[in-house]
């Protein structure tokens, strides 16, 4: 298993405020610099993800959430656990958000072996804002939160250490 | 935005506001008097004006950078008006091998923006599935299909832009670093694989049922200044009542008004009113313009004599994604490496216009730049405030032909006739709190 690609993705947009949660993540987790985990930044529409994670066995996504929560509280979801909550989805009529991404992944069989999901709860997405002291306070930890999850032996390998074939979706 | 009338509204409404990529917000609300259409108001929230005061004071360097993040699909489409707009400005041309990069890239974004729409967000609406991903069940082959094409638009994006998404290579005068031919070589086969598969896509989209809805809209495209050449990336603006101005005449030919329902200004051609920017537009004015393979393509789909169905807008993307790789297969054939990748150029006082045709339509960019070459004004005019005024009256046409449906059957009508202008994530909006009010 130590030879198996190991991700981490953040995402978000970083020109409008909590947004740049995910992102936050991501360069964080850089600077942590976990050995053989690689750090990947999409700003896009989340369906890149379903390519960006393929041939990963252990991934690990970060997003800006808004659930109500208080800004900087951080959801953690496993998906192998099943779908996505339907508070993280969006039932937008255009927009495909993360959850969507992940479910559409799901439904071709292009699920990540272990797909862990962050999500950083957000409240100010004003273009031209900063984002606010807890959401950058939250993706630190989130960083440091992943880079034990991929590390060698961390939560997301050793669930599969003895398997030979992914777990079905 | 006001509460749902319906249970299942206001959830919706609610989740959407969820959504981590809050990139706009929106609402429709029709107002039916007995069998009457009182009212018909879409409203959206705009992020693009927000922009432009962000702009304000920044070198005129960062306006392609900064204008890519107003969207996350169509990013290519504002680096491309805003370094136009700036050219234009500077009194330089960008030309020769460094515009076929430029068309080379755009293609890549028909390619992949066109894709997600097609696939995973209007072609659900014909087949009676909630979402793409609950179509992808019983079509799997399509929607694979569909996350091919879009992986082989986002790699080209990425080989000339330098990453898939918001491209860092772009900038005014052309490029950072213009690839090697190798390089675009290396593409080939993807690319010759999805354009047959492009084709199967054009055939299998005309095979669907569209609701009956004609209308004479004024259609408003550019028209490429290169004989024969369909427009992506550049030309005059013209209509089918006969417009045919400079991208420089578009504040005398359109003019855009507050509406009080809405954040978004309404754009209208001056004195006359409506008009309809996008795929069907392009197509209706150029369609002679297109490559032998996606013309033909075209005919056998049946709208070769043209299509003015908003709803068959799905088929004319399809006819645009075969052109799109067909187009990028013949500028990769000619692609010769220039010896620089951009034109060098010194700031001057100036005022400069640039347009282009993002995947949804005409997006154009003005900008007064100073002496030390910062940005004093910008002005952006996306396609979906363009497009707003036509599809309201696309509503309410369509709500007073099918008033006797259910309202939940005609709220999920009113929504695939929104969708027909596959209204831009960021540049207008997500469309939640749909209302149908009976008095």
């Amino acid at each position: 298993m130590s030879g198996a690609r190991r991700l981490f993705v953040g995402i978000g947009n970083p020109l409008r405020g909590d947004d740049a949660a995910g992102l936050l993540a991501a360069r964080a987790l850089r600077e942590l610099g976990p050995e053989g985990v690689e750090v990947a930044e999409l700003e896009g529409e989340p369906v890149g993800l379903i390519e960006a994670w393929r041939g990963a066995e252990a991934v690990v996504v970060a997003d800006a959430v808004a659930c109500g929560g208080e800004p900087g509280e951080v959801h953690r979801i496993d998906a192998a656990e099943g779908s996505l909550p339907a508070a993280l989805a969006g039932s937008s009529t255009h927009a495909m958000g993360l959850a969507e991404a992940v479910e559409l992944a799901r439904a071709l069989d292009r699920l990540p072996a272990r797909l862990l999901v962050y999500g950083i709860e957000a409240s100010r997405f004003e273009v031209g804002t900063a984002p606010a002291a807890a959401v950058r306070a939250a993706a630190e930890r989130v960083a440091a939160a992943a880079a034990g999850e991929l590390a060698p032996g961390g939560t997301l390998e050793a669930r599969h250490v003895f398997g030979d074939s992914r777990p079905g979706p | 935005m006001s509460a749902g009338n319906g249970e299942g509204n206001g959830r919706r409404r609610i989740e959407t506001n969820y959504l981590a990529r809050v990139e706009g917000e929106g609402a429709m609300r029709v107002r039916l008097r007995g069998e009457e259409v009182e009212e018909v108001e879409l409203r959206i929230f705009e992020p693009p004006r927000f922009f432009e005061a962000l702009l304000r004071g920044r070198a005129l360097g960062e306006a392609p950078d900064i204008t890519a993040r107003i969207c996350g699909i169509c990013p290519v489409a504002y680096q491309t008006s805003s370094c136009q707009a700036m050219e234009d400005a500077l009194g330089i041309e960008v030309t020769g091998q460094l515009r076929a990069l430029r068309r080379l890239i755009y293609c890549g974004e028909w390619i992949e923006s066109h894709c997600l729409h097609l696939y995973m967000l209007h072609a659900p609406d014909f087949l009676g599935y909630e979402s793409g991903i609950a179509m992808a069940a019983d079509h799997r082959d399509v929607v694979e299909r569909g996350l091919r094409a879009k992986k082989a638009g986002n790699r080209l994006i990425e080989v000339v832009g330098g990453r898939a998404v918001h491209p860092v290579n772009v900038r005014v005068g052309g490029f950072y670093r213009a690839p090697e031919r190798r390089e675009l070589e290396a593409l080939r086969e993807d690319l010759e694989r999805c354009r047959e598969e492009a084709l199967e896509t054009v055939r299998w989209t005309a095979g669907l049922e569209f609701p009956e809805l004609e209308r004479d809209y004024e259609l408003v495209s550019l028209r490429s200044e290169v004989e024969g050449e369909y427009p992506i990336d550049d030309g005059r603006i013209v209509s089918s009542k006969g417009i045919d101005v400079a991208p420089a005449g578009f504040d005398a030919t359109f003019e855009e008004q507050h509406v009080p329902h809405s954040t978004a200004l309404h754009a209208r051609v001056r004195e006359r009113g409506a008009y309809l920017t996008g795929p069907l537009a392009r197509f209706e004015l150029n369609r002679e313009r297109l490559s032998p393979l996606a013309a033909e393509a075209a005919a056998e789909a049946g709208i070769g004599e043209g299509c003015r169905n908003p709803f068959r807008s799905i088929v004319v993307r399809a006819v645009e994604v075969l052109y799109a790789f067909d187009e990028a297969l013949r500028l990769i054939d000619a692609y010769e490496r220039p010896d620089a990748p951009a034109v060098e150029w010194e700031p001057r006082v100036a005022v400069g216009h640039g347009v282009s045709e993002a995947p949804r339509g005409l997006l154009y960019h003005r900008y007064e730049v100073d002496a030390a070459g910062e940005i004093v004004s910008a002005r952006i005019v996306p396609p979906t405030s363009q497009n707003q005024r036509s599809i309201e009256e696309d509503l309410r046409e369509f709500v007073a032909a099918h008033v006797s449906l259910p309202d939940d059957e005609l709220r999920h009508r009113c929504e695939q006739t929104i969708r027909n202008y596959d209204p831009c994530i960021s540049c207008s909006t997500h469309f939640l709190d749909l209302r149908v009010e009976r008095l």
